[in-house]
C-alpha cells in the first residue's frame, strides 16, 4: 500500500475531480488573489526601486540648494517688459563655504538657456555651467574622453561634456570626441561623454536608456560667456531673470551630519533672502520618505491582497461547506466502518489545501507572467523578489487550512447515525 | 426489577444454543429519544448476548427498536442506560476514537443501500475499514482480492460502485464487511434493495459464512429473510417479543 499521506492526498484530488467545475472555479478565487499581490508587489517594488535611484542619482550624502523663482507679485504684473532678480548668490556660496568647514565640497551650478547645435540638428539640453567636482560629488560615470578641469576653468576653455542622449542625437554617426557644438553663439570643443543614466519614468518609449539630456560646460566660461541674465521671449512679452546661482550643491563628509546641515542651510537661507527663491532638497530626507511611502503602499497592498485572499478563502470554505453536507452520508459510512474524527478532519481539511494550495501554485504562474507583461507593454519596471512568490504561496496555502478547518470540524462532529440517514 | 420471560429465555436456552463466549452483550440496555417534549424510549431495559458463530436474524414492526439495537450493537450508537460488552469490553468506557478502532477491528457493517464510496474502485472500497486502524496489516491489498475473488468479483476490481448491479454492490460490501475478519457481522436489511433471485444469492452467501462460524445478526422484515437465520430475535416496543431457535 502507498504511504499514507500520499494517498491521502490523492484520494482528496480524486473526490474533487468528481466535481471538476466547481473545484476549478473555487480555485480560481486563490488563483486572483495570489497572483494580483505577486503582481502588484513587484509594480509597487519597481517603483518605489525606481524612485529610490532617482533620489540616489542626486547624491544621498548631498543637500542641493535650489533657486525657485517666486510668487508673482500682482502690483507690478501690468508692466511688459521687467527684470526679474531671484534666487541663489555668490554670496550665499561664499558664507555656506565660512559656515561649514566641515563639508568636502561646496558646487555652484548655473544652468544656461540656450540651444546646442552640431551642423544642421538642434537641441535644447539643459547647458549647465559647473565646476570639475561636479562629476565625484554625483558620483556620475563618464562613457568616453574625460570630465571638466581645473585647467579649463583656469583657461576659460570652450570645452564641452556631453550628456550620453546630446551626444546620440546630435552625432548619431560619428564619435563627438573632438568634435565642435555651438551652445548659443559659441563654439564648444567636446571633451567627454557622460554615461547614461538608467532609465526613469518619464522616458516613455525607450527603456533603459537615459534622455536626460545636459549639456556641462565649464563654470567660469558659463559666467563669462553668457552672464546672469536670461532672456526669454514668449508671447507678447520679454522676460529677463537675473540669476546667479541655479544650484549650489553642498557634499556633506558623513550620513549623520546631513540633517544638521540642511537645517543650518535652510536658516541662513532664510536670514539673508526676503522671498523664498530657493528651495533646499535632502536627498536623504526624500530617501526617508520614499521609505515612507513604500511601506504605506505595502500596507495598501497589504490589505487588498488580505482581502482578497480572504474573498478566495471565503469562497472556499462556502463550496467546502457545500461538499461536506453533500457527502454526508460518506462522512456516515467512513465514521461506521471505523474512521476516527481526526481521519474525517484530514480528509476534507486535505481536500481543501489541495483546492487553495493548486490556486495558489498557478496564481504564482500568473503572478510571475503579469510582471513581465506589464514591464513589456506599459514599460513601468517591475520588480520581482523572491519574497513576493513565496509569501502569496505560503498564505494561499494557509487560507486552506484556516478556511477548511470549520467544514472540516462540522464534518468530523456529525453523529453517524443521522449521517448515515441522510439521503 | 423483573426480568422478561423472554430475556430470561433468550440467556438461560442454552440447549438450543452454542456454548461459545457471548461476542455482544447487552445488560439493560435503554435507549431513549428526547423529541421535543416526548421521550421515546426506542430500546427498554434490554438485556441480550450474541455467541460466537451464531446467526441472528432481528424482526418488528417498525418502531419496535431494532435498528436502534443494531446501532448500538455497531457502536455507532450509545445506550442511554445499562452496558454493552464487545468481547467483553465494556464500550461505555470508551472515548470515540476507542470506540471508532473498535468498528474497524471487530465489526462488518452490509447497509440496505450498500453504501459503497463512489470515488473509489471495488478494491479500494473493500479496504477502507483497514485504512482506519491504527496499524493496519501490511497485506490489505491481498486480502481484499482475496475477498473479492471470494464473493465473486475478481473481474470487477477496478470497477466503480455506479458501473456495478446492486448484487454486485451488495457483494462488495460484503466483502468489505469481512475484511477485517470481524467478531460481529451487522447487516441492515441487506436485501431490501435487490430483486429475489440477487437476494437469495446474497442470502446464500450469509449462510456461507455462518457455516464458516462467522457470527451475524441481520435485520430484516421480510419473513422469508428471518426464516433463513439459525435463530429469531423479534422485538416489540423495545422489549423482546419471542426468541425463536430455528435450526
Amino acid at each position: 500500500m502507498q504511504s499514507g499521506f500520499i494517498r491521502v492526498v490523492r484520494l482528496g484530488v480524486r473526490s474533487l475531480l468528481l466535481h471538476r467545475l466547481r473545484s476549478a472555479l473555487t480555485t480560481l478565487g486563490v488563483l486572483f488573489g495570489t497572483s494580483s499581490v505577486i503582481a502588484m508587489l513587484a509594480i509597487g517594488e519597481g517603483a518605489s526601486e525606481e524612485a529610490q535611484e532617482q533620489i540616489r542619482q542626486l547624491g544621498s550624502q548631498n543637500v542641493i540648494l535650489r533657486s525657485v523663482k517666486p510668487p508673482e507679485d500682482p502690483n507690478q504684473g501690468s508692466q511688459r517688459t521687467r527684470v526679474v532678480v531671484y534666487g541663489l548668490t555668490d554670496e550665499d556660496l561664499l558664507r555656506i563655504r565660512e559656515t561649514f568647514p566641515a563639508l568636502a565640497d561646496t558646487v555652484p551650478i548655473r544652468e544656461l538657456a540656450q540651444e546646442v547645435r552640431h551642423l544642421d540638428r538642434v537641441m535644447s539640453p539643459r547647458v549647465l555651467a559647473a565646476p570639475p567636482d561636479y562629476l565625484r560629488i554625483t558620483g556620475r560615470m563618464l562613457l568616453s574622453g574625460r570630465f571638466l578641469s581645473a585647467a579649463d576653468e583656469m583657461n576659460v576653455a570652450n570645452v564641452a561634456v556631453l550628456g550620453y542622449e546630446v551626444a546620440r542625437q546630435l552625432f548619431p554617426l560619428k564619435d563627438p570626441l573632438g568634435e565642435q557644438v555651438r551652445v548659443g553663439s559659441d563654439y564648444f570643443t567636446v571633451v567627454g561623454i557622460l554615461a547614461p543614466r538608467l532609465r526613469q519614468s518619464s522616458d516613455r518609449g525607450r527603456p533603459g536608456v537615459d534622455t536626460t539630456a545636459e549639456v556641462f560646460i565649464p563654470f567660469v566660461t558659463g559666467r563669462k560667456r553668457y552672464g546672469d541674465m536670461q532672456v526669454r521671449i514668449r508671447a507678447g512679452s520679454q522676460d529677463m531673470e537675473q540669476i546667479q546661482l541655479h544650484e549650489i550643491i553642498l557634499a556633506v563628509d558623513t550620513p549623520e551630519n546631513v540633517e544638521f546641515v540642511a537645517a543650518a542651510s535652510r536658516a541662513m537661507l532664510g536670514r539673508f533672502h526676503r522671498e523664498q527663491d530657493y528651495e533646499v532638497v535632502v536627498p536623504l530626507e526624500l530617501l526617508a520618505r520614499a521609505a515612507e511611502t513604500k511601506r504605506i503602499f505595502n500596507i495598501v497592498l497589504g490589505s487588498i491582497a488580505g482581502i482578497s485572499l480572504l474573498v478566495g478563502g471565503i469562497g472556499i470554505m462556502n463550496v467546502m461547506l457545500a461538499t461536506v453536507t453533500e457527502r454526508t452520508r460518506e462522512i456516515g459510512i467512513r465514521r461506521a466502518l471505523g474512521a476516527k474524527r481526526h481521519h474525517i478532519v484530514t480528509q476534507f481539511l486535505v481536500e481543501t489545501v489541495v483546492l487553495s494550495v493548486g490556486g495558489g501554485a498557478m496564481g504564482v504562474v500568473l503572478g510571475l507572467a503579469i510582471p513581465l507583461v506589464v514591464e513589456r507593454y506599459a514599460d513601468m519596471r517591475t520588480v520581482v523578489t523572491p519574497l513576493a512568490p513565496t509569501l502569496a504561496f505560503s498564505i494561499s496555502a494557509l487560507t486552506g487550512v484556516v478556511f477548511g478547518l470549520y467544514p472540516a470540524w462540522r464534518a468530523a462532529r456529525m453523529d453517524p447515525v443521522e449521517a448515515l440517514r441522510h439521503e | 426489577m423483573s426480568r422478561s420471560p423472554a430475556a430470561d429465555a433468550a440467556t438461560n436456552a442454552s440447549g438450543a444454543r452454542s456454548g461459545h463466549e457471548p461476542v455482544a452483550q447487552l445488560e439493560s440496555v435503554s435507549r431513549v429519544y428526547q423529541m421535543g417534549d416526548q421521550r421515546l424510549r426506542a430500546l427498554d431495559d434490554f438485556s441480550f448476548e450474541f455467541r460466537r458463530g451464531e446467526y441472528w436474524a432481528i424482526m418488528g414492526s417498525s418502531g419496535s427498536g431494532k435498528s436502534t439495537l443494531l446501532n448500538i450493537l455497531g457502536c455507532i450508537d450509545r445506550p442511554t442506560a445499562g452496558r454493552y460488552l464487545v468481547r467483553g469490553e465494556d464500550t461505555g468506557a470508551l472515548k470515540d476514537d476507542a470506540l471508532s478502532e473498535l468498528r474497524s477491528r471487530h465489526l462488518g457493517f452490509v447497509f440496505q443501500s450498500y453504501n459503497l464510496i463512489a470515488q473509489l474502485d471495488v478494491l479500494e472500497n473493500i479496504t477502507v475499514p483497514l485504512l482506519y486502524q491504527d496499524n493496519p496489516p501490511a497485506d490489505g491489498l491481498e486480502r481484499a482480492r482475496r475477498l473479492a475473488e471470494r464473493v465473486g468479483l475478481c473481474d470487477r476490481l477496478h470497477h466503480r460502485p455506479r458501473e456495478l448491479s446492486g448484487g454486485q454492490q451488495q457483494r462488495v460490501a460484503i466483502a468489505r464487511a469481512l475484511i477485517n475478519d470481524p467478531a460481529l457481522i451487522l447487516a441492515d436489511e441487506a436485501t431490501g434493495n435487490l430483486d429475489s433471485k440477487t437476494a437469495d444469492e446474497i442470502l446464500a452467501l450469509f449462510d456461507e459464512l455462518h457455516g464458516e462460524g462467522k457470527t451475524i445478526v441481520i435485520v430484516t422484515h421480510e419473513p422469508d429473510v428471518g426464516a433463513r437465520a439459525q435463530h429469531l430475535l423479534r422485538l416489540k416496543d423495545g422489549r423482546i417479543e419471542e426468541v425463536r431457535h430455528q435450526r
